[in-house]
């Protein structure tokens, strides 16, 4: 398992920063949340990314993808989170795309795959149900009715829900909150009767949506998967999401870092840069010091996901490992670019504050610090 | 099949075959194996284990071998380290010659010193110590005093070095002496290698808050140093000083997992020490989350290990992650003894007597011992004012020159 990115890898990451510097520059999502767009991405941009073949980056070469693997996406999102730029990538690609990779029947995988990476359709994962993700407490009931299912319940916080095509459904077929037996996934058309969808407006100008569903019946077609066995393949592909938020964050919060680092510099107070100042630069030398952890335990996770012969349980420790201490870091590095940029730091006319709100949604995304450290503790004693 | 993987099959293989099984487990600190003049074993293993991996030139596997090394390259040395860390194998010997003077002596002595010193040094026959720091001369080390003065055929040496590990142990001292006390702080100082047999020459251990102690002081009236154990150039020591601290650093990382306290595992100890995880009260969930967080720290600097070593072979610049490598290790050291402490309550408590047990004892001293971590080799402000200065390039103060 390697910690560093391949010459591949590199080339990849050294384009998509380029891209993103020339079309989505920070001032881009800053337009976008000024001019109240509801998607909260650019579609044009999101064209572009798909002509570069980044929505095939994870898939099988015979489902049409181009096998680039996780850190493959880990490469182009470091630079996601560094320009903070806003597309469907995660939403469509990486977690929905990815069910229908791994959970698809046939005909799910011929409806979807070629519609995903074309970036003619777009899907959304609904999977939180309250304040704190947890996969595991869906209670969201499906019931079958004849041969087919009927949806009631509600769901949250769903990544780009709002303009999604279609949702893969966390459900709930047997068993109780907390059971991880008894889940199943549904795929659920936006404009089936019965399904309503509102905007939650998030704090980083994203596109966040409620969606809620009366009555919903689907044909025996819309399962992905076996009926109740859904948890192991969604695991994985939130493992999947996790490790790529984990590299966004790591690349929103080295520029965060960057930023304030020239900040110290040039800033001049008592005739003198701040930047100066020991009280100062030992700050600015811890967090130093915790980017690079996260760094290794990103990149550890990424490599863990492209790994086929760790076991389920090694793969998920890496992973929450990865979404812990990238967390972790953002938030000591977060909390510090504020207060050093001083009051300019608290203006909106600085970046820091767009980055210090998205690295707060990153987080909670798909498990805080909290829950992967959970995560990771129950893991080690199940291995003992 | 590439050749690295040969070696890596090939090197297993002897592994398996020469290292005998009761060297393959954490290691009590009374166990290491100090190479040296008067060598002594415990067991007759660790005397297998020593003199199979000497004649093997693995005490210094990537050293030349007309210095006595075993030749390996960066990347070959890489694949021992890590089949011996897979292993669990205990390092043969312990000895700051190598892991220090060594390779300052190969990039700056000359051919006579190198032939000298080298191969007993690779044979695990002296064993060295440090003379570097000073009463007066800590963190501001090139403020140090001890002189060298020229006596014609020799250097006259005076004065006194402090937390000098195992003095009273050693056989040869490399030191660092004023021989220009009119030149401004750094220029004046110059590298010597002594004898600890000289006349002249005492050495004194010092108790610490752990109990008895390697750190000595030692003192040195009048001590005659010959001509030709000068290293580098007269008046030019701060260079190979700063070479030499570079190497305690990775060195003193490295050191750790050899060392009794990266046996100890939070995790397990966590278990062992709270009740389980559904019958845990709101403090014992709190105090299990904290050693959770405290190991996945532990795990995220042991993978940032593998990765500065993957970037070395690169050919990356690893200077940046390397300056946070010996902060990061003795800091997560302290942190861990802290919640070690709370998880075991009283049990890491004890002093000595059989009112506990060892291992319980083990940590109350770890724990103590874990404070010098954070103070020897650069202290913890140190590694941060160089991190603030030298990668990050932040500016300089007003403050201290």
């Amino acid at each position: 398992m390697s910690l560093v990115y391949s010459e591949e890898q590199r080339l990849l990451a050294d384009t998509a920063s380029e891209f993103l510097m020339a079309k989505s520059p920070v001032a881009a999502l800053r337009k976008l949340r000024d001019e109240g767009s509801a998607e909260g991405f650019d579609r044009a941009l999101w064209r572009e990314m798909v002509d570069m073949g980044w929505s095939a980056i994870p898939y099988p070469e015979a489902l049409g993808g181009l096998e680039f693997g996780c850190k493959g996406l880990g490469a182009v999102f470091e630079h996601i989170g560094s320009k903070l730029s806003a597309s469907p990538l995660l939403s469509s690609i990486v977690l929905g795309g990815s069910l229908i990779e791994l959970a698809a029947s046939a005909a799910q995988q011929a409806a979807w795959m070629p519609a995903l990476i074309g970036g003619d359709k777009r899907l959304a994962l609904a999977v939180d149900e309250q304040p704190r993700h947890d996969p595991a407490a869906s209670t969201l009931a499906a019931v079958r009715e004849g041969a087919g299912y009927v949806l009631n319940g509600s769901k949250l916080f769903i990544s780009d829900g709002i303009g999604a095509d279609a949702f893969v459904v966390v459900a709930r077929t047997a068993g109780k909150a907390g059971e991880r037996a008894g889940i199943s996934l549904f795929l659920v058309a936006a404009d089936a009767p019965g399904v309503q969808l509102t905007t939650m407006k998030t704090i980083d100008s994203r596109n966040h949506a409620c969606l809620v569903l009366k009555d919903v019946r689907l044909a025996a077609d819309a399962l992905l998967g076996a009926e109740g066995d859904g948890f192991a393949v969604l695991d994985t592909v939130l493992d999947r999401g996790r490790a790529c938020i984990a590299a966004e964050l790591l690349g929103a919060t080295q520029a965060l870092f960057d930023t304030t680092v020239d900040y110290l510099k040039t800033r001049v107070q008592f005739d003198v840069p701040i930047g100066s100042f020991q009280a100062l630069q030992h700050r600015a030398a811890w967090c130093f010091t915790h980017l690079h952890l996260a760094r290794s335990a990103v990149m550890a996770g990424l490599a863990a996901m492209d790994d086929a012969e760790l076991d389920a349980g090694a793969r998920a420790r890496l992973v929450s490992l990865a979404k812990w201490k990238a967390g972790d870091a953002a938030h000591r590095i977060s909390r510090e670019a504020v207060q050093l940029h001083g009051g300019m730091g608290v203006t909106d006319e600085l970046d820091v504050g767009l980055y210090l709100k998205r690295i707060r949604v990153l987080q909670a995304s798909l498990g805080d610090g909290d829950f992967h450290c959970q995560r990771y503790g129950e893991q080690c004693s199940a291995e003992a | 099949m590439s050749t690295i993987e040969d070696f890596r099959r090939e090197t297993r293989a002897w592994l398996e075959a020469n290292c005998p099984q009761s060297m393959r487990s954490p290691m009590p600190d009374g166990d290491l194996v100090w190479g040296g003049r008067t060598v002594e074993f415990k067991t007759e293993d660790q005397r297998l284990w020593f003199e199979r991996m000497r004649d093997k030139g693995w005490f210094c596997p990537d050293w030349p071998v007309e210095y006595g090394g075993g030749g390996l390259s960066a990347e070959q040395n890489a694949v021992l380290e890590s089949e011996m860390r897979r292993l669990r194998c205990r390092p043969p010997q312990i000895n700051l010659g190598v892991w220090m003077l060594g390779p300052v002596l190969l990039e700056f002595g000359s051919e006579e010193q190198k032939r000298a010193l080298l191969p007993p040094m690779a044979r695990g026959e002296i064993r060295w110590c440090q003379g570097f720091s000073e009463p007066n001369a800590g963190s501001d080390l090139a403020s140090l005093k001890a002189s060298a003065v020229d006596a014609g055929d020799h250097f006259l040496v005076n004065g006194t070095k402090i937390w000098t590990s195992y003095g009273d142990k050693s056989d040869w001292m490399y030191m660092l002496v004023r021989t220009d006390p009119s030149a401004s702080k750094q220029k004046g100082i110059s590298l010597l290698v002594v004898d600890m047999a000289s006349p002249g020459i005492e050495a004194r251990p010092i108790d610490l808050i752990s109990g008895k102690s390697s750190f000595c002081q030692v003192f040195f009236d009048n001590v005659k140093v010959p001509k030709d154990h000068l290293i580098g150039p007269l008046h030019g020591g701060w260079t190979l000083a700063k070479a030499l601290l570079q190497h305690e650093r990775r060195a003193m990382s490295k050191f750790g997992e050899f060392s009794l306290p990266n046996h100890f595992d939070l995790l397990e100890l966590a278990e062992r020490y709270l009740p389980p995880a559904a019958s845990s009260s709101l403090a014992e969930a709190g105090l299990r989350a904290r050693a959770i967080a405290t190991a996945m720290d532990e795990h995220a600097y042991k993978l940032t290990t593998q990765r500065m070593g993957e970037e070395m072979r690169a050919r990356q610049n690893v200077s940046g992650v390397m300056s946070i490598m010996k902060l990061v290790h003795s800091e997560q050291e302290k942190d861990k003894f802290e919640v070690l402490l709370d998880l075991m309550g009283h049990r890491a408590l004890g002093w000595e007597g059989d009112a506990f047990e060892a291992e319980e004892l083990a940590v109350a001293r770890a724990w103590l011992g874990s404070f010098a971590q954070t103070i020897a080799g650069g202290s913890s402000e140190v590694q941060l004012n160089v991190i603030a200065k030298r990668v990050l390039e932040l500016p300089e103060g007003k403050q201290a020159k």
